[in-house]
Protein backbone atom coordinates (compact mmCIF):
# COMPACT_ATOMS: atom_id res chain seq x y z
CA UNK A 1 0.00 0.00 0.00
CA UNK A 2 2.77 2.02 0.59
CA UNK A 3 3.22 2.68 -3.19
CA UNK A 4 -0.21 4.64 -3.29
CA UNK A 5 1.38 7.11 -0.71
CA UNK A 6 4.55 7.56 -2.72
CA UNK A 7 4.10 11.74 -3.59
CA UNK A 8 3.21 11.79 -7.53
CA UNK A 9 5.55 11.01 -10.51
CA UNK A 10 4.95 14.32 -11.58
CA UNK A 11 6.15 17.55 -10.45
CA UNK A 12 4.70 18.11 -6.82
CA UNK A 13 4.36 21.94 -5.78
CA UNK A 14 5.26 22.60 -2.06
CA UNK A 15 2.45 23.80 -0.16
CA UNK A 16 4.60 25.21 2.49
CA UNK A 17 6.52 27.18 -0.14
CA UNK A 18 3.48 28.88 -1.47
CA UNK A 19 1.71 31.77 -0.03
CA UNK A 20 -1.44 31.82 -2.07
CA UNK A 21 -4.20 28.70 -1.07
CA UNK A 22 -3.31 26.27 -3.77
CA UNK A 23 -7.29 25.95 -5.59
CA UNK A 24 -6.54 22.84 -6.38
CA UNK A 25 -6.99 21.15 -3.23
CA UNK A 26 -11.10 22.07 -3.65
CA UNK A 27 -11.01 19.36 -6.13
CA UNK A 28 -10.65 16.71 -3.15
CA UNK A 29 -13.49 18.08 -0.69
CA UNK A 30 -16.09 16.81 -2.44
CA UNK A 31 -15.21 13.16 -2.10
CA UNK A 32 -13.48 13.84 1.66
CA UNK A 33 -16.59 15.33 2.96
CA UNK A 34 -19.00 12.01 1.52
CA UNK A 35 -16.22 9.56 3.21
CA UNK A 36 -16.48 11.95 6.30
CA UNK A 37 -20.18 11.92 6.33
CA UNK A 38 -20.89 8.44 5.13
CA UNK A 39 -18.03 6.63 6.51
CA UNK A 40 -16.54 8.28 9.37
CA UNK A 41 -19.81 9.37 11.00
CA UNK A 42 -21.41 6.22 11.67
CA UNK A 43 -18.57 4.19 12.55
CA UNK A 44 -18.25 6.96 15.23
CA UNK A 45 -22.22 7.29 15.86
CA UNK A 46 -21.93 3.16 15.92
CA UNK A 47 -19.23 3.46 18.81
CA UNK A 48 -20.94 5.75 20.65
CA UNK A 49 -24.25 4.44 20.17
CA UNK A 50 -22.83 0.93 21.27
CA UNK A 51 -21.74 2.58 24.81
CA UNK A 52 -25.26 3.93 25.06
CA UNK A 53 -27.93 0.97 25.41
CA UNK A 54 -31.58 1.37 25.99
CA UNK A 55 -30.54 -0.08 29.88
CA UNK A 56 -27.66 -0.37 31.79
CA UNK A 57 -24.73 1.25 32.32
CA UNK A 58 -21.88 2.33 29.65
CA UNK A 59 -20.63 -1.31 29.23
CA UNK A 60 -23.62 -3.13 29.25
CA UNK A 61 -24.15 -4.28 25.87
CA UNK A 62 -20.43 -5.70 25.77
CA UNK A 63 -21.27 -7.20 29.25
CA UNK A 64 -24.26 -8.82 27.37
CA UNK A 65 -22.28 -9.38 24.54
CA UNK A 66 -19.85 -11.70 26.48
CA UNK A 67 -22.57 -13.17 29.58
CA UNK A 68 -24.97 -14.21 26.62
CA UNK A 69 -24.36 -17.82 25.34
CA UNK A 70 -25.49 -17.05 21.96
CA UNK A 71 -23.72 -14.36 21.35
CA UNK A 72 -20.08 -14.36 22.73
CA UNK A 73 -19.26 -17.98 21.78
CA UNK A 74 -19.76 -16.40 17.66
CA UNK A 75 -16.03 -14.95 17.91
CA UNK A 76 -15.25 -18.57 18.31
CA UNK A 77 -17.49 -20.04 15.64
CA UNK A 78 -15.89 -17.36 13.07
CA UNK A 79 -12.31 -18.03 14.10
CA UNK A 80 -12.39 -21.32 13.25
CA UNK A 81 -13.92 -20.86 9.54
CA UNK A 82 -11.94 -17.89 9.28
CA UNK A 83 -8.58 -18.84 10.33
CA UNK A 84 -8.48 -22.08 8.38
CA UNK A 85 -10.22 -20.95 5.19
CA UNK A 86 -7.34 -17.79 5.40
CA UNK A 87 -4.38 -20.09 5.47
CA UNK A 88 -5.82 -22.49 2.92
CA UNK A 89 -6.37 -19.34 0.82
CA UNK A 90 -3.36 -17.91 0.94
CA UNK A 91 -0.89 -21.46 1.06
CA UNK A 92 -2.63 -22.70 -1.85
CA UNK A 93 -2.65 -19.37 -3.99
CA UNK A 94 1.00 -18.48 -3.05
CA UNK A 95 2.38 -21.93 -4.92
CA UNK A 96 0.56 -21.33 -8.11
CA UNK A 97 0.68 -17.51 -8.05
CA UNK A 98 4.14 -18.49 -8.40
CA UNK A 99 4.44 -20.42 -11.46
CA UNK A 100 2.07 -18.45 -13.05
CA UNK A 101 4.12 -15.16 -13.12
CA UNK A 102 5.33 -15.36 -16.08
CA UNK A 103 3.63 -13.15 -18.56
CA UNK A 104 1.87 -15.66 -21.29
CA UNK A 105 -1.27 -16.97 -22.67
CA UNK A 106 -1.87 -19.48 -19.24
CA UNK A 107 -1.83 -16.35 -17.21
CA UNK A 108 -3.95 -14.66 -18.98
CA UNK A 109 -6.75 -17.48 -18.90
CA UNK A 110 -5.78 -18.42 -15.53
CA UNK A 111 -6.18 -15.09 -13.83
CA UNK A 112 -10.00 -14.92 -16.24
CA UNK A 113 -11.05 -17.73 -15.11
CA UNK A 114 -10.20 -17.30 -11.62
CA UNK A 115 -11.89 -13.30 -11.53
CA UNK A 116 -15.46 -14.87 -12.56
CA UNK A 117 -16.03 -16.96 -9.12
CA UNK A 118 -15.09 -13.47 -7.52
CA UNK A 119 -17.66 -11.05 -9.72
CA UNK A 120 -20.19 -13.98 -9.26
CA UNK A 121 -20.31 -13.20 -5.37
CA UNK A 122 -20.93 -15.61 -2.69
CA UNK A 123 -24.86 -15.55 -3.26
CA UNK A 124 -24.54 -17.67 -6.51
CA UNK A 125 -21.88 -19.49 -5.44
CA UNK A 126 -24.09 -20.92 -2.43
CA UNK A 127 -26.87 -21.42 -4.97
CA UNK A 128 -24.40 -23.28 -6.91
CA UNK A 129 -23.35 -25.46 -3.67
CA UNK A 130 -26.37 -26.32 -2.79
CA UNK A 131 -26.98 -28.15 -6.31
CA UNK A 132 -23.76 -29.16 -7.09
CA UNK A 133 -22.37 -30.56 -3.42
CA UNK A 134 -25.58 -31.72 -2.03
CA UNK A 135 -26.35 -34.84 -1.60
CA UNK A 136 -27.97 -35.67 -4.89
CA UNK A 137 -25.92 -33.70 -6.80
CA UNK A 138 -23.00 -34.04 -9.50
CA UNK A 139 -20.44 -34.86 -6.56
CA UNK A 140 -22.24 -37.05 -4.47
CA UNK A 141 -23.08 -39.33 -7.64
CA UNK A 142 -19.26 -39.25 -9.07
CA UNK A 143 -18.13 -39.94 -5.56
CA UNK A 144 -20.25 -43.09 -5.52
CA UNK A 145 -19.34 -43.71 -9.12
CA UNK A 146 -15.99 -44.47 -7.84
CA UNK A 147 -17.02 -46.30 -4.95
CA UNK A 148 -14.88 -43.58 -2.67
CA UNK A 149 -17.55 -42.85 -0.37
CA UNK A 150 -20.93 -44.69 -0.85
CA UNK A 151 -23.14 -42.82 1.31
CA UNK A 152 -25.13 -39.40 0.38
CA UNK A 153 -21.88 -36.83 1.20
CA UNK A 154 -22.61 -34.17 3.63
CA UNK A 155 -21.11 -31.05 2.30
CA UNK A 156 -24.21 -28.14 2.49
CA UNK A 157 -25.69 -26.96 5.29
CA UNK A 158 -23.22 -27.58 7.36
CA UNK A 159 -19.53 -26.28 8.99
CA UNK A 160 -18.04 -27.73 5.71
CA UNK A 161 -20.49 -25.84 3.45
CA UNK A 162 -19.19 -22.68 4.79
CA UNK A 163 -15.52 -23.57 5.08
CA UNK A 164 -16.28 -24.95 0.84
CA UNK A 165 -18.02 -21.48 0.16
CA UNK A 166 -15.23 -19.21 1.65
CA UNK A 167 -12.56 -20.82 -0.10
CA UNK A 168 -14.25 -20.73 -3.73
CA UNK A 169 -14.63 -16.85 -3.19
CA UNK A 170 -11.21 -16.46 -1.42
CA UNK A 171 -8.84 -18.18 -3.03
CA UNK A 172 -9.73 -16.43 -6.72
CA UNK A 173 -9.04 -13.31 -4.51
CA UNK A 174 -5.81 -14.54 -2.87
CA UNK A 175 -4.30 -15.63 -5.99
CA UNK A 176 -5.03 -12.32 -8.14
CA UNK A 177 -3.84 -10.54 -5.05
CA UNK A 178 -0.37 -12.53 -4.96
CA UNK A 179 0.21 -12.65 -8.20
CA UNK A 180 0.41 -8.66 -8.46
CA UNK A 181 2.86 -8.70 -5.90
CA UNK A 182 4.94 -11.86 -7.71
CA UNK A 183 4.98 -10.13 -11.16
CA UNK A 184 6.00 -6.64 -9.34
CA UNK A 185 9.31 -8.69 -8.40
CA UNK A 186 11.94 -8.08 -10.87
CA UNK A 187 13.22 -11.37 -12.23
CA UNK A 188 16.47 -10.24 -12.67
CA UNK A 189 17.31 -10.55 -9.30
CA UNK A 190 15.99 -14.78 -9.64
CA UNK A 191 18.04 -14.48 -12.72
CA UNK A 192 21.33 -13.54 -11.06
CA UNK A 193 20.70 -16.15 -8.36
CA UNK A 194 20.53 -18.62 -11.04
CA UNK A 195 23.63 -18.06 -12.27
CA UNK A 196 24.87 -18.13 -9.16
CA UNK A 197 23.51 -21.88 -9.07
CA UNK A 198 20.87 -21.74 -7.30
CA UNK A 199 18.21 -24.38 -7.84
CA UNK A 200 14.46 -23.19 -8.25
CA UNK A 201 13.36 -23.65 -4.68
CA UNK A 202 16.61 -21.76 -3.25
CA UNK A 203 15.57 -18.88 -5.65
CA UNK A 204 11.69 -19.63 -4.08
CA UNK A 205 13.29 -18.80 -0.57
CA UNK A 206 15.79 -16.89 -0.94
CA UNK A 207 14.99 -14.55 -3.54
CA UNK A 208 11.36 -14.10 -3.96
CA UNK A 209 9.98 -15.32 -0.46
CA UNK A 210 11.77 -12.21 1.40
CA UNK A 211 10.86 -9.75 -1.36
CA UNK A 212 7.17 -11.22 -0.92
CA UNK A 213 6.69 -11.13 2.63
CA UNK A 214 5.19 -7.99 3.10
CA UNK A 215 2.57 -8.53 0.15
CA UNK A 216 2.31 -12.20 1.45
CA UNK A 217 1.30 -10.80 5.21
CA UNK A 218 -1.29 -7.88 3.38
CA UNK A 219 -2.61 -10.27 1.32
CA UNK A 220 -3.10 -12.69 4.39
CA UNK A 221 -4.84 -9.42 6.13
CA UNK A 222 -7.18 -8.85 3.39
CA UNK A 223 -8.17 -12.49 3.03
CA UNK A 224 -8.78 -12.98 6.89
CA UNK A 225 -10.69 -9.88 7.18
CA UNK A 226 -13.04 -10.94 4.48
CA UNK A 227 -13.38 -14.46 5.79
CA UNK A 228 -14.20 -13.16 9.50
CA UNK A 229 -17.29 -11.22 7.98
CA UNK A 230 -18.29 -14.68 5.61
CA UNK A 231 -22.38 -13.86 6.03
CA UNK A 232 -24.62 -15.12 2.78
CA UNK A 233 -22.43 -17.85 2.56
CA UNK A 234 -22.83 -18.71 6.58
CA UNK A 235 -27.07 -18.37 6.52
CA UNK A 236 -27.57 -20.58 3.47
CA UNK A 237 -24.73 -23.02 3.03
CA UNK A 238 -24.00 -23.20 6.35
CA UNK A 239 -26.51 -23.93 9.26
CA UNK A 240 -26.84 -20.32 10.69
CA UNK A 241 -28.59 -21.82 14.15
CA UNK A 242 -25.83 -23.85 14.76
CA UNK A 243 -22.62 -24.36 14.07
CA UNK A 244 -22.09 -21.43 11.64
CA UNK A 245 -23.69 -18.74 13.66
CA UNK A 246 -20.88 -16.43 12.63
CA UNK A 247 -20.59 -12.87 14.67
CA UNK A 248 -21.75 -11.29 11.79
CA UNK A 249 -25.18 -13.19 11.76
CA UNK A 250 -25.36 -12.56 15.57
CA UNK A 251 -25.06 -8.61 14.26
CA UNK A 252 -27.48 -8.53 11.65
CA UNK A 253 -30.30 -10.44 14.06
CA UNK A 254 -29.62 -7.78 16.81
CA UNK A 255 -30.20 -4.84 14.32
CA UNK A 256 -32.86 -6.15 12.02
CA UNK A 257 -34.40 -9.05 14.16
CA UNK A 258 -34.69 -7.19 17.59
CA UNK A 259 -34.37 -3.75 16.85
CA UNK A 260 -31.68 -3.36 19.35
CA UNK A 261 -29.24 -1.09 17.45
CA UNK A 262 -27.25 -0.40 20.01
CA UNK A 263 -26.59 -4.02 20.96
CA UNK A 264 -25.42 -4.63 17.37
CA UNK A 265 -23.15 -1.85 17.03
CA UNK A 266 -21.45 -3.67 19.76
CA UNK A 267 -21.42 -6.60 18.26
CA UNK A 268 -20.05 -4.85 14.96
CA UNK A 269 -17.47 -2.94 17.10
CA UNK A 270 -16.20 -6.01 18.30
CA UNK A 271 -15.90 -7.41 15.13
CA UNK A 272 -13.53 -4.66 13.58
CA UNK A 273 -11.89 -5.10 16.68
CA UNK A 274 -10.79 -8.97 16.68
CA UNK A 275 -10.47 -8.29 12.55
CA UNK A 276 -7.70 -5.68 14.40
CA UNK A 277 -6.04 -7.58 16.41
CA UNK A 278 -5.14 -10.40 13.86
CA UNK A 279 -3.98 -7.74 11.76
CA UNK A 280 -2.09 -6.29 13.61
CA UNK A 281 -0.71 -9.71 14.97
CA UNK A 282 0.30 -10.60 11.32
CA UNK A 283 1.89 -7.28 10.22
CA UNK A 284 3.90 -7.30 13.14
CA UNK A 285 4.91 -10.97 12.32
CA UNK A 286 6.18 -10.21 8.98
CA UNK A 287 9.08 -8.24 10.43
CA UNK A 288 10.96 -11.81 11.05
CA UNK A 289 11.22 -12.57 7.69
CA UNK A 290 13.11 -9.54 6.07
CA UNK A 291 14.10 -6.26 6.90
CA UNK A 292 16.06 -3.79 4.65
CA UNK A 293 15.63 -1.84 1.29
CA UNK A 294 13.34 -4.13 -1.09
CA UNK A 295 14.34 -3.29 -4.46
CA UNK A 296 11.13 -4.31 -7.21
CA UNK A 297 9.00 -5.03 -4.49
CA UNK A 298 5.78 -3.27 -4.25
CA UNK A 299 4.29 -4.08 -0.30
CA UNK B 1 7.25 -4.06 -18.18
CA UNK B 2 10.48 -4.79 -19.81
CA UNK B 3 11.15 -7.62 -17.19
CA UNK B 4 8.20 -9.46 -18.94
CA UNK B 5 10.03 -10.57 -21.94
CA UNK B 6 13.10 -11.78 -19.46
CA UNK B 7 10.83 -13.40 -17.10
CA UNK B 8 10.64 -16.93 -19.05
CA UNK B 9 14.36 -17.56 -18.92
CA UNK B 10 15.26 -18.64 -15.99
CA UNK B 11 12.73 -21.62 -15.75
CA UNK B 12 14.56 -22.97 -18.88
CA UNK B 13 17.85 -22.60 -17.82
CA UNK B 14 17.16 -24.50 -14.64
CA UNK B 15 15.54 -27.20 -16.52
CA UNK B 16 18.89 -27.80 -17.81
CA UNK B 17 21.07 -28.18 -15.12
CA UNK B 18 19.90 -31.61 -14.27
CA UNK B 19 18.91 -31.99 -10.61
CA UNK B 20 15.72 -31.95 -9.08
CA UNK B 21 14.60 -32.18 -11.95
CA UNK B 22 11.73 -35.00 -11.13
CA UNK B 23 10.88 -33.54 -7.96
CA UNK B 24 10.64 -29.86 -9.74
CA UNK B 25 8.07 -31.99 -12.47
CA UNK B 26 6.36 -34.23 -9.60
CA UNK B 27 6.09 -30.34 -8.07
CA UNK B 28 4.72 -28.44 -11.48
CA UNK B 29 2.27 -31.46 -12.57
CA UNK B 30 0.86 -30.94 -8.27
CA UNK B 31 0.45 -27.19 -8.50
CA UNK B 32 -1.70 -28.16 -12.42
CA UNK B 33 -3.24 -30.16 -10.78
CA UNK B 34 -4.60 -27.88 -7.68
CA UNK B 35 -5.41 -25.42 -10.00
CA UNK B 36 -7.66 -27.71 -12.67
CA UNK B 37 -9.27 -29.37 -9.57
CA UNK B 38 -10.79 -26.00 -8.51
CA UNK B 39 -11.49 -24.46 -11.88
CA UNK B 40 -13.27 -27.99 -12.96
CA UNK B 41 -15.75 -27.84 -9.90
CA UNK B 42 -16.41 -24.07 -9.95
CA UNK B 43 -17.26 -24.49 -13.69
CA UNK B 44 -19.39 -27.72 -12.82
CA UNK B 45 -21.01 -26.13 -9.62
CA UNK B 46 -22.17 -22.75 -12.40
CA UNK B 47 -22.94 -25.81 -14.85
CA UNK B 48 -25.65 -27.21 -11.99
CA UNK B 49 -26.74 -24.37 -11.56
CA UNK B 50 -27.65 -23.91 -15.60
CA UNK B 51 -28.42 -27.91 -16.20
CA UNK B 52 -31.10 -27.06 -13.55
CA UNK B 53 -32.60 -23.85 -14.51
CA UNK B 54 -33.45 -25.61 -17.53
CA UNK B 55 -35.14 -29.05 -16.56
CA UNK B 56 -38.06 -30.17 -16.45
CA UNK B 57 -37.40 -32.09 -13.35
CA UNK B 58 -33.95 -33.46 -11.77
CA UNK B 59 -33.76 -35.65 -9.11
CA UNK B 60 -30.78 -37.58 -7.74
CA UNK B 61 -29.96 -38.29 -11.39
CA UNK B 62 -26.98 -37.52 -13.55
CA UNK B 63 -28.96 -35.67 -16.08
CA UNK B 64 -32.68 -33.88 -15.90
CA UNK B 65 -35.83 -35.67 -16.97
CA UNK B 66 -36.87 -33.16 -19.48
CA UNK B 67 -36.01 -30.24 -21.02
CA UNK B 68 -37.87 -26.75 -20.59
CA UNK B 69 -37.31 -23.14 -20.97
CA UNK B 70 -40.46 -22.02 -19.11
CA UNK B 71 -38.65 -21.12 -15.76
CA UNK B 72 -37.26 -18.64 -16.77
CA UNK B 73 -40.68 -17.16 -17.91
CA UNK B 74 -42.18 -18.21 -14.54
CA UNK B 75 -39.17 -16.63 -12.70
CA UNK B 76 -39.45 -13.34 -14.47
CA UNK B 77 -43.23 -13.18 -13.24
CA UNK B 78 -42.79 -14.98 -10.11
CA UNK B 79 -40.10 -12.58 -8.98
CA UNK B 80 -40.59 -9.65 -10.74
CA UNK B 81 -37.48 -9.06 -12.41
CA UNK B 82 -37.96 -6.63 -14.82
CA UNK B 83 -38.80 -4.12 -11.75
CA UNK B 84 -35.79 -5.76 -10.01
CA UNK B 85 -33.18 -5.32 -12.98
CA UNK B 86 -34.53 -1.67 -13.45
CA UNK B 87 -33.75 -0.97 -9.76
CA UNK B 88 -30.32 -2.41 -10.30
CA UNK B 89 -29.61 0.01 -13.64
CA UNK B 90 -30.69 2.71 -11.98
CA UNK B 91 -28.56 2.22 -8.54
CA UNK B 92 -25.23 1.06 -10.62
CA UNK B 93 -24.95 3.74 -13.15
CA UNK B 94 -26.02 6.44 -10.19
CA UNK B 95 -22.74 4.61 -8.19
CA UNK B 96 -20.49 4.85 -11.59
CA UNK B 97 -21.94 8.17 -12.12
CA UNK B 98 -21.54 10.05 -8.72
CA UNK B 99 -18.12 7.85 -7.53
CA UNK B 100 -16.63 9.43 -11.41
CA UNK B 101 -17.81 12.86 -10.51
CA UNK B 102 -16.20 13.13 -6.78
CA UNK B 103 -13.76 10.12 -7.27
CA UNK B 104 -12.00 11.88 -10.45
CA UNK B 105 -11.19 15.32 -9.22
CA UNK B 106 -10.04 14.11 -5.52
CA UNK B 107 -7.98 11.58 -7.34
CA UNK B 108 -6.46 14.68 -9.41
CA UNK B 109 -5.68 16.25 -5.93
CA UNK B 110 -3.60 13.37 -4.59
CA UNK B 111 -1.73 12.65 -7.51
CA UNK B 112 -0.34 16.28 -8.27
CA UNK B 113 -0.42 17.81 -5.03
CA UNK B 114 1.28 17.75 -1.72
CA UNK B 115 -0.06 18.61 1.39
CA UNK B 116 -0.39 18.43 5.34
CA UNK B 117 -2.39 15.45 6.13
CA UNK B 118 -2.12 13.92 2.76
CA UNK B 119 -1.15 10.54 4.18
CA UNK B 120 -4.53 10.71 6.60
CA UNK B 121 -6.59 11.49 3.31
CA UNK B 122 -5.13 8.53 1.92
CA UNK B 123 -5.94 6.16 4.89
CA UNK B 124 -9.65 7.71 4.62
CA UNK B 125 -9.45 6.94 1.17
CA UNK B 126 -7.83 3.18 2.11
CA UNK B 127 -10.32 2.31 4.88
CA UNK B 128 -13.12 1.37 2.94
CA UNK B 129 -11.70 -0.69 0.90
CA UNK B 130 -9.43 -2.59 3.86
CA UNK B 131 -12.77 -2.74 6.55
CA UNK B 132 -15.51 -5.22 5.16
CA UNK B 133 -19.04 -4.11 4.03
CA UNK B 134 -20.13 -6.07 7.03
CA UNK B 135 -18.43 -4.60 9.89
CA UNK B 136 -19.47 -1.00 8.81
CA UNK B 137 -22.57 -1.19 7.11
CA UNK B 138 -24.30 -2.19 10.41
CA UNK B 139 -23.72 1.54 11.94
CA UNK B 140 -24.12 2.63 8.47
CA UNK B 141 -27.42 1.06 7.99
CA UNK B 142 -28.37 2.36 11.47
CA UNK B 143 -27.86 6.16 10.73
CA UNK B 144 -29.66 5.74 7.26
CA UNK B 145 -32.10 4.24 9.13
CA UNK B 146 -32.89 7.50 11.84
CA UNK B 147 -31.89 9.58 8.01
CA UNK B 148 -35.19 8.06 6.75
CA UNK B 149 -32.97 7.02 3.79
CA UNK B 150 -32.55 2.94 4.27
CA UNK B 151 -34.88 1.46 2.09
CA UNK B 152 -35.11 3.09 -0.40
CA UNK B 153 -33.27 3.95 -3.51
CA UNK B 154 -30.98 6.90 -2.23
CA UNK B 155 -29.84 5.04 0.96
CA UNK B 156 -28.87 2.13 -1.22
CA UNK B 157 -27.32 4.53 -4.00
CA UNK B 158 -25.14 5.95 -0.92
CA UNK B 159 -24.29 3.09 0.59
CA UNK B 160 -22.67 1.68 -2.66
CA UNK B 161 -21.13 4.76 -2.74
CA UNK B 162 -18.93 4.42 0.20
CA UNK B 163 -16.81 1.62 -1.12
CA UNK B 164 -16.52 2.83 -4.97
CA UNK B 165 -15.69 6.27 -4.41
CA UNK B 166 -12.27 5.53 -2.81
CA UNK B 167 -11.93 2.40 -5.22
CA UNK B 168 -12.21 5.20 -8.20
CA UNK B 169 -9.69 7.45 -6.32
CA UNK B 170 -6.84 4.51 -6.06
CA UNK B 171 -7.72 3.57 -9.56
CA UNK B 172 -7.30 7.15 -11.34
CA UNK B 173 -4.46 8.26 -9.29
CA UNK B 174 -1.53 6.83 -11.18
CA UNK B 175 -3.35 7.68 -14.25
CA UNK B 176 -3.23 11.17 -13.40
CA UNK B 177 0.34 10.73 -12.65
CA UNK B 178 1.27 9.18 -15.96
CA UNK B 179 0.46 12.49 -17.66
CA UNK B 180 2.75 15.03 -18.47
CA UNK B 181 2.06 18.12 -15.96
CA UNK B 182 3.87 19.87 -18.78
CA UNK B 183 0.62 19.66 -20.91
CA UNK B 184 -1.74 21.40 -18.07
CA UNK B 185 0.89 23.94 -18.26
CA UNK B 186 0.49 24.99 -21.87
CA UNK B 187 -3.25 24.97 -21.27
CA UNK B 188 -2.81 27.44 -18.20
CA UNK B 189 -0.58 29.54 -20.88
CA UNK B 190 -3.03 29.62 -23.06
CA UNK B 191 -5.57 31.40 -20.51
CA UNK B 192 -7.53 27.64 -19.76
CA UNK B 193 -9.27 28.10 -16.55
CA UNK B 194 -9.32 24.82 -14.35
CA UNK B 195 -12.65 23.86 -15.36
CA UNK B 196 -11.40 24.09 -19.24
CA UNK B 197 -8.40 22.25 -18.64
CA UNK B 198 -10.42 19.47 -16.65
CA UNK B 199 -12.99 19.11 -19.63
CA UNK B 200 -10.20 19.83 -22.92
CA UNK B 201 -7.13 18.33 -21.92
CA UNK B 202 -7.43 15.95 -19.06
CA UNK B 203 -10.58 14.09 -19.20
CA UNK B 204 -9.72 13.16 -22.74
CA UNK B 205 -6.38 11.97 -21.96
CA UNK B 206 -8.11 10.00 -18.88
CA UNK B 207 -10.90 8.49 -20.70
CA UNK B 208 -8.82 5.27 -21.18
CA UNK B 209 -8.53 5.34 -17.40
CA UNK B 210 -12.39 6.77 -16.50
CA UNK B 211 -13.70 3.73 -18.45
CA UNK B 212 -11.24 1.54 -16.90
CA UNK B 213 -12.23 2.46 -13.28
CA UNK B 214 -16.10 2.46 -13.97
CA UNK B 215 -16.33 -0.74 -15.77
CA UNK B 216 -14.34 -1.91 -12.63
CA UNK B 217 -17.34 -0.39 -10.03
CA UNK B 218 -19.90 -1.24 -12.21
CA UNK B 219 -18.78 -5.03 -12.03
CA UNK B 220 -18.01 -4.46 -8.20
CA UNK B 221 -21.28 -2.89 -7.52
CA UNK B 222 -23.50 -5.05 -9.41
CA UNK B 223 -22.23 -7.96 -6.94
CA UNK B 224 -21.29 -5.86 -3.67
CA UNK B 225 -24.31 -7.87 -1.31
CA UNK B 226 -23.69 -6.82 1.80
CA UNK B 227 -24.75 -3.47 1.87
CA UNK B 228 -27.30 -3.39 -0.58
CA UNK B 229 -28.84 -6.15 1.52
CA UNK B 230 -28.22 -4.15 4.94
CA UNK B 231 -30.35 -0.56 3.19
CA UNK B 232 -32.73 -1.95 0.78
CA UNK B 233 -36.46 -2.09 1.11
CA UNK B 234 -39.00 -4.27 -0.57
CA UNK B 235 -38.53 -1.81 -3.66
CA UNK B 236 -35.12 -1.18 -3.62
CA UNK B 237 -33.68 -4.58 -3.78
CA UNK B 238 -30.88 -5.30 -6.57
CA UNK B 239 -30.52 -8.29 -8.22
CA UNK B 240 -28.38 -9.79 -6.07
CA UNK B 241 -30.73 -9.12 -3.02
CA UNK B 242 -33.54 -10.77 -4.28
CA UNK B 243 -31.63 -13.83 -5.57
CA UNK B 244 -30.23 -14.27 -1.70
CA UNK B 245 -34.13 -13.65 -0.92
CA UNK B 246 -34.98 -16.29 -2.90
CA UNK B 247 -32.14 -18.68 -1.64
CA UNK B 248 -32.85 -18.06 1.37
CA UNK B 249 -36.87 -18.89 1.30
CA UNK B 250 -35.98 -21.61 -0.82
CA UNK B 251 -38.88 -23.98 -0.84
CA UNK B 252 -41.88 -21.74 -1.45
CA UNK B 253 -41.13 -21.55 -4.87
CA UNK B 254 -39.98 -24.41 -7.51
CA UNK B 255 -35.67 -24.73 -7.20
CA UNK B 256 -35.24 -24.65 -11.17
CA UNK B 257 -37.13 -20.76 -10.81
CA UNK B 258 -34.11 -19.90 -8.32
CA UNK B 259 -31.77 -20.85 -10.42
CA UNK B 260 -32.99 -19.54 -13.72
CA UNK B 261 -33.24 -16.38 -11.66
CA UNK B 262 -29.58 -17.45 -10.62
CA UNK B 263 -28.83 -17.56 -14.61
CA UNK B 264 -29.81 -14.00 -15.26
CA UNK B 265 -28.15 -12.45 -12.68
CA UNK B 266 -24.92 -14.50 -13.75
CA UNK B 267 -25.59 -13.62 -17.31
CA UNK B 268 -25.76 -9.52 -16.15
CA UNK B 269 -22.79 -9.77 -14.41
CA UNK B 270 -21.04 -11.77 -16.82
CA UNK B 271 -21.73 -9.41 -19.55
CA UNK B 272 -20.47 -6.97 -18.02
CA UNK B 273 -17.07 -8.74 -16.64
CA UNK B 274 -16.60 -9.73 -20.27
CA UNK B 275 -16.43 -5.83 -21.66
CA UNK B 276 -14.71 -5.23 -18.55
CA UNK B 277 -11.85 -8.19 -19.52
CA UNK B 278 -11.09 -6.06 -22.62
CA UNK B 279 -10.15 -2.65 -20.83
CA UNK B 280 -8.52 -4.25 -17.48
CA UNK B 281 -6.03 -6.11 -16.15
CA UNK B 282 -7.98 -9.20 -14.56
CA UNK B 283 -5.77 -8.47 -11.22
CA UNK B 284 -6.98 -4.84 -11.03
CA UNK B 285 -10.41 -6.36 -9.63
CA UNK B 286 -9.34 -7.05 -6.66
CA UNK B 287 -5.46 -5.36 -5.84
CA UNK B 288 -6.16 -1.99 -5.10
CA UNK B 289 -2.49 -0.42 -5.83
CA UNK B 290 -2.36 -0.38 -9.92
CA UNK B 291 0.97 -2.18 -11.07
CA UNK B 292 3.86 0.52 -11.46
CA UNK B 293 6.41 0.04 -13.29
CA UNK B 294 9.38 -1.44 -11.21
CA UNK B 295 11.70 1.03 -10.09
CA UNK B 296 15.22 0.45 -11.86
CA UNK B 297 17.39 -1.48 -9.34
Amino acid sequence: MSAAALPGTGQPTKAASRPAFDRALLLAIPATLFMLMLFVYPFLYGLWLSFVPAKGGPLANYHTFFTTSDLWPTIGTTLKLALPATVINVGVALPIAFRMRVRGRWQRIVTTLLVVPITLGTVLIAEGMLNYFGPKGWLSHALQLVHFYDGPIRLTHNYWGVLISLVISGFPFAFLLILSYVTGIDPVLARAAATLGAGSFARFRHIYLPLLAPGLAMCFCLAFVQAFSVFPSAVLVGAPAGPTRVISIAAYQAAFEQYDYSLASAIAMIMGFVQLVIVAAVLSLRGFFYRGPVAGGKG
Amino acid sequence: MSAAATAAQPPQRARGSGTGNLLDRAWRGLVAGVMALFVVNVVLLIAAVAVNSVATRWLGTWLPVGWTLSWYLQSWKDFQLAGILWVTFEVVFAVVLVSLAIGVPAAYTLARRNFPGKRALLLLFLLPLMVPPMTYGIPLATVLYQMHLAGTIWGVILANLIPAAPFVILVMTPFIEQIDPNLEAAARVFGAGTGRMFTSVLVPLLAPGILAASLLVLVRTIALFELTFLTAGPDSQTLVVALYYAVFAAGVRAPQSIDAMAMIYMLVTLVWLLIALRFVNPTQLVSRVKERPVPAG
